[in-house]
């Protein structure tokens, strides 16, 4: 791991201003690298859905992103509220955003199902009232 | 068709020109949900979609869209207008529904 690059972002928790920023800033340094674009966008899009929900659901947090020749790793930790029933969030449509959120084209229910689809392996930590911990990784 | 030339059809009105109007615009895709639209708009389509928030703005970036097209009237919210200047994307905007908006840039592109 010693020729790993590492960016950290913070996100803040229902600022959906900002919402995506750590996405494209990501997006577009993986770009820079020289990375193919079939795994920029998948990281892209698995990150930006990780993003969406620490904005939603957890009051924000904070994503490392580390890059090896081999994968692309992408680490979501938040102190939100935990996932109660991680089968039923891994459901395509199901969702429990608010109606507010779903205003904003959200709460369709593909946020961590497009995390699965995207990233080619994926691991889900979480305790009731501690937080979630998401790690995502994607090969090169 | 690039952006630009699908601009000079003053079909749709320019909200925002943006930076690559040298782009070509691949196909159409229409969506308002914003978790299908990442997954599924592909590099260089025309977007089609009522929903002028600025995550419309991010999915569009990520997902390298071409341009994004406003049907319905819709308006791109403060935020959003700002954000697409920022990012340099480019925003059209029709009183066509979706589908018929959809249907004039595929005429133009077939």
């Amino acid at each position: 791991m010693s020729d790993a690059l590492k960016f950290t972002y913070e996100i803040s928790g229902d600022d959906f201003t900002r919402a995506g920023e750590a996405s494209g800033d990501a997006k577009r340094k993986l770009k820079q690298l020289g990375i193919s674009p079939e795994a920029v966008r998948k990281v892209a899009i698995a990150m930006y859905e990780g993003e969406i929900n620490m904005v939603i659901h957890a009051d924000g947090g904070k994503i490392d992103v580390i890059i090896t020749p081999e994968a692309i790793t992408m680490i979501l930790a938040d102190k939100g509220p935990g996932i109660k029933d991680i089968e039923k969030a891994m459901q395509a449509g199901y969702s429990t955003a608010p109606d507010n959120i779903r205003a904003l084209g959200f709460g369709a229910g593909m946020g961590l199902p497009n995390m699965k689809k995207y990233s080619d392996e994926m691991d889900i930590q979480t305790e009731i009232g501690v937080g979630t911990t998401v790690t995502m990784k994607v090969f090169i | 068709m690039t952006v630009a030339e699908l601009i000079n059809k003053d079909i749709f009105k320019v909200l925002v020109e943006g930076e690559e109007t040298s782009a070509d615009i691949s196909k159409v895709f229409c969506c308002d949900l914003l978790s299908i639209a990442m997954s599924r708009a592909s590099a260089g389509c025309a977007w089609v979609t009522v929903m002028g928030n600025i995550n419309t703005l991010a999915v569009a970036t990520l997902t390298d869209a071409a341009c994004i097209i406003l049907a319905e009237g819709i308006d791109l919210d403060d935020a959003a207008l700002l954000k697409a200047k920022e990012e340099g994307i480019t925003v059209l905007q029709t009183e066509l529904p979706v589908f018929e908006a959809a249907l004039a840039v595929h005429e133009l592109l077939v």
